[in-house]
């Protein structure tokens, strides 16, 4: 069966408008967490004040009528795919002919929640100003398949569009997603990745509710934390990743560069908890080992696992157990989330993305804020400084409410 | 009431405002969907953009017989 490697890849995020500018950011130690930006945090009084908001509006990118037609997630992802499809060298100028034919190029963007903040905008405005106020774009904007939709019109895809809904694990099941139809032939390329732009008054108090996310207000940069003993719940953040995976064989035969390989792919549910953790942590073990056997490795290839650890109290020691007793004692953990928030459905896709470059430049980004590691977490966690590290395969982890485990695993 | 040439610019930054299209290529001759290139669900923005401007209403029927710019600011002065 063939490979599946990445030639492109774009992203958004707190902590920088493009993939560079984060990886960048992610290795300086910067962190993209602070006060709340937005008009609703004057009328809504939350006890939660911080956010990891994007660092460039996507506003700021697309023109003025074509943001004005999307949500802000389907904004982020359209801005994304574009710099990821620009950086595979697929794109090409109008009325050119297309470097892979449109019938066997697919999308797959997956996101937690769609278009939440139109719906609730348009809601409002039902209710104060009427049927007429409310925007026909409405549906298209609210629509949780619309981000992967808006970019297959941006790269003229007619091999499917697809929209993976795993709250946290979103953006990871999208490119398992893409790696099963590549491998099946199914189609020559896919853009993949996942998209979350749904910072707003009832996301934070829903998710304040449910004792979830960090109240430390006094410093926004200090509050996501994971695996250290002062971590009080996960920071939400909003921001997209997108790759172009392909087939290798099509890939090397019209000479793209090559950034890595998708290797492997694990994908499991709890049926524990609609959004605890299976506490033995079998589902999120069994994930792990799937994208091993999947890429033909053993657990002692794996030197890195890029974790999916929120800074919550419960779900942070509970992966490293997990991550323990699927791969053994020597990977060595990060946790992006302590520089970028969790970006949920999203989240999967950047940090997959972290995971592929990690592997690529032989670097492991530091867990930011993590100054003392909980005793319950007995793997080598990389906290201070980026570490050098020759790594032949990598897994990226992401788990979503609802029980969902998704795995991948990276290689050169 | 506005006269001819008020409905006609105030109708171009309507369009400009949904569409995108600068205000001098909005001209009477040009159809919406053909030359400006406006979906069904532009159109109905700027309906509605167009009720609030002028005062007048255009229902649905009436709405898919305004084919060019022209039609356009002809049904609003008849309306308004």
């Amino acid at each position: 069966m063939t490979d599946v490697v990445v030639t492109g890849y774009g992203a958004s995020t707190p902590l920088g408008g493009d993939a560079a500018s984060t990886w960048d950011a992610l290795l300086a130690g910067k962190s993209g967490v602070g006060l709340t930006r937005g008009e609703w945090t004057e009328k809504q009084d939350l006890p939660v004040k911080i956010s990891a908001q994007l660092a460039v509006d996507p506003t700021d990118v697309l023109p003025r009528v074509q943001a004005r037609r999307m949500d802000r997630v389907e904004q982020v992802a359209v801005v994304t795919a574009r710099e990821a499809w620009a950086h595979s060298g697929l794109a090409v100028g109008e009325g050119e002919e297309p470097k892979v034919d449109p019938t066997r190029l697919a999308v797959v963007i997956g996101s937690g929640v769609g278009g939440a903040v139109t719906l609730l905008d348009q809601d409002d405005l039902l209710e104060t100003a009427g049927l007429r106020k409310v925007s026909p774009l409405t549906v298209p904007m609210l629509m949780l398949n619309g981000p992967a939709a808006l970019v297959s019109l941006e790269i003229g895809a007619q091999g499917g569009v697809y929209a993976p809904c795993s709250a946290c694990a979103s953006g990871a099941e999208a490119l398992a997603s893409a790696y099963r139809m590549l491998k099946a032939g199914e189609v020559d390329v896919v853009v993949a990745g996942g998209a979350e732009a749904c910072i707003t008054g009832i996301t934070v108090a829903g998710f304040v509710q449910a004792r979830t996310l960090s109240q430390r207000n006094d410093s926004p940069e200090e509050a996501s934390r994971p695996f250290d003993t002062g971590r009080d719940g996960f920071v939400l953040g909003e921001g997209a990743g997108v790759m172009v995976l392909e087939r290798r064989e099509f890939a090397e035969a019209r000479g793209a560069t090559i950034h890595g390989t998708l290797a492997g792919i694990g994908i499991t549910s709890d049926a524990y908890h609609i959004t605890g953790p299976d506490p033995e942590g079998k589902g999120q073990a069994r994930a792990m080992l799937n994208a091993v056997r999947t890429a033909g490795l053993e657990p002692s290839d794996v030197g890195h696992v890029n974790c999916h650890a929120t800074s919550t109290v419960v779900g942070d020691v509970g992966e490293a157990r997990a991550v323990q007793k699927a791969l053994g004692d020597h990977p060595v953990l990060t946790a992006p989330k302590g520089a970028l928030g969790h970006l949920v459905g999203g989240a999967g896709a950047v940090e997959g993305l972290i995971s592929l470059l990690s592997v690529r430049d032989g670097i492991i980004p530091a867990t930011l804020n993590l100054k003392d590691k909980d005793p319950a977490v007995e793997l080598d966690v990389v906290a201070g400084e980026p570490r050098k590290m020759e790594l032949t395969a990598a897994v990226n982890n992401s788990f979503g409410f609802g029980g969902h485990n998704a795995s991948l695993l990276f290689t050169k | 009431m506005a006269d001819t040439a008020e409905i006609l610019s105030g109708l171009a930054e309507i369009v400009e405002e949904v569409a995108g299209i600068d205000t001098a290529e909005v001209t009477a001759d040009k159809s919406f969907v053909d030359d400006l290139d406006i979906d069904s669900l532009s159109m109905v923005e700027i309906a509605v953009q167009a009720e609030d401007k002028f005062g007048v209403k255009i229902p649905d029927d009436q709405l898919a017989e305004l084919k060019t710019v022209g039609d356009a600011v002809s049904y609003i002065e008849k309306n308004q």
